[in-house]
């Protein structure tokens, strides 16, 4: 449980405190959209680099783990190994009948990726009037970050008034 | 149950493109609003290319030069020599069958098109890059390095994205393609990350079933002529139209097997070979950076990678909304 800060008077928080209240009392402002790095291939992994729209909404090191987490989930995800070739072979014996019945270990970590990104969404992002799209929507281009404005406040957003007190849930 | 009718959150629109859509339209699937020239069936789960006359040929010559030896050659084969043959036979069959419709039937790894705010926020990054002259813009492109080798890539002004590297853009298709293989008209779908395995063990067991038919139907031919207690030698109709339609086509398809069978060996695709892309004529550097530097590796990577899934999400509801809403509110 935490309060929010009085002592950030630059920065205009808008007081969600879960996605329930971002849903009625948001509009979107903005979108930020986290490219793809191919430094290391085609292998996904995205950009880490911490875009300067996000400056006065969140702490760059919780965005750095975040993205830090799906690169490495991704990374599992397409990991060439010996659980891959098990499965890749037996596909391939059974005439790739066998992904009728089975899930593919791709599927299974991007469940897990859907997970983790609903359970930041809600623990780190919501409360800061930020959802994170899950990249798979957007053909594993970008992770798109949807920046919300409350809607009784100003269109811009970066303002001085200050937080009223509120308690998160 | 969560509800599925959601009241409209408001929204600056950044591009014109972007029309609130508010009137209640049936459940459709994205499959049904597919912006590529594909061709759906059974509710989204078939994917394949809009012209599809010659894989009904493909499928037709498969099944009916099998079907000439099944019913002409392996009834004597099976007596005379051995009852493994039908079913080797069988089984190749079966293996070639499979994965022919695994490769026409499956999303070869289409990109999705950029969303309308994706397209307006790269347009903006590309106008701050090259100033606004007034000229007419060069073309898009981006050089990113990749394990040390220069590549190029290019704005495709169809899907509104720049390709990822291997990526490439089917005119017939109308789509951008993930690790982009070729066209295949033979299978009625593009070759490209998803299905070039299945497009692989096809073409190789095609190999092996053609060579295996050729092979048995020369030595019924020849068997019948010796035999002594067989009088009646002449050979039946099916048998020589088998071994015609083999011999034509052994040719081509064991000479593409050993073609993919290189590609694969240097982890390259036939549109990067055909380009030369890699070769080192273009440059004394020029090299392959996604090879993994030894054959094994390569054909294992290519063969028993994993295999991610659609990126289409074809079955998936259509929705015209782009504002992302928190997952719990999403019917699944």
């Amino acid at each position: 449980r935490c309060s929010a800060p009085r002592t950030e008077a630059t920065t205009c928080r808008p007081p969600f405190h879960n996605l329930q209240e971002l849903r009625h009392s948001a509009s979107l402002a903005n979108k930020v959209f986290i490219q793809r790095d191919y430094s290391e291939g085609t292998t996904c992994k995205f950009q880490t680099k911490f875009p300067s729209e996000l400056e006065s909404r969140i702490e760059r090191t919780l965005f750095e783990d975040t993205v830090k987490t799906l690169n490495n989930f991704y990374a599992e995800a397409e990991k060439i190994g010996g659980q891959s070739y098990l499965e890749g072979c037996l596909a391939c014996v059974t005439a790739y009948l066998i992904f009728l019945c089975m899930e593919t270990r791709y599927e299974k970590v991007l469940k897990k990726i859907a997970k983790y990104i609903q359970e930041q969404n809600e623990k780190i992002y919501a409360p800061r009037g930020l959802l994170i799209t899950d990249p798979i929507e957007r053909g594993m281009r970008v992770i798109e970050i949807s920046i919300y404005e409350d809607r009784g406040s100003s269109s811009s957003s970066s303002g001085s008034s200050s937080v009223s007190g509120s308690t998160a849930r | 149950m969560r509800e599925c009718e959601y009241s409209q959150i408001s929204t600056r629109s950044s591009t014109p493109m972007e029309t609130p859509y508010k009137k209640r339209t049936p459940k459709k699937r994205k499959w049904e609003a597919f912006p590529g020239r594909n061709k759906f069936y059974c509710d989204g789960r078939i994917m394949m290319a809009k012209q599809t006359g010659v894989f009904y040929l493909t499928l037709f010559l498969i099944l009916v030069t099998c079907g000439l030896f099944f019913t002409f050659d392996c009834p004597f084969l099976a007596l005379q020599l051995t009852p493994i043959i039908p079913v080797v036979g069988g089984a190749l069959f079966l293996f070639v069958l499979g994965t022919l419709l695994r490769t026409s039937f499956s999303d070869p790894g289409v990109l999705p098109r950029a969303t309308p705010d994706e397209a307006a926020d790269l347009e903006r990054q590309i106008d701050v890059a090259n100033g606004s002259t007034g000229y007419r813009p060069p073309p898009r492109t981006k050089e990113i390095l990749i394990n040390g080798q220069t590549v190029k890539l290019k704005y495709c002004f169809t899907c509104k994205i720049f390709r990822p590297p291997r990526a490439s853009h089917c005119s017939l298709c109308d789509n951008c393609v993930e690790r982009f293989d070729h066209h295949c008209p033979w299978v009625g779908n593009c070759v490209g990350r998803r299905n070039y395995r299945f497009f692989y063990m096809f073409i190789l067991s095609l190999s092996f079933l053609t060579i295996f038919i050729f092979a048995f139907v020369i030595t019924h031919i020849i068997l019948r002529k010796w035999l002594s207690f067989m009088r009646q030698t002449h050979t039946p109709a099916g048998c020589v139209l088998a071994v015609v339609v083999c011999f034509f086509s052994v040719w081509s398809i064991v000479g593409l097997s050993g073609f993919h069978t290189y590609l694969i060996s240097s982890n390259q695709t036939t549109n990067e070979d055909i380009k030369g892309s890699w070769s080192s004529k273009r440059g004394k550097d020029n090299f392959n950076p996604y090879s993994y530097g030894n054959i094994v590796t390569n054909c294992c990577a290519a063969l028993c990678g994993p295999l991610p899934p659609s990126e289409t999400l074809n079955r998936q509801l259509f929705t015209d909304r782009l504002i992302p809403i928190p997952v719990l509110f999403i019917d699944p």
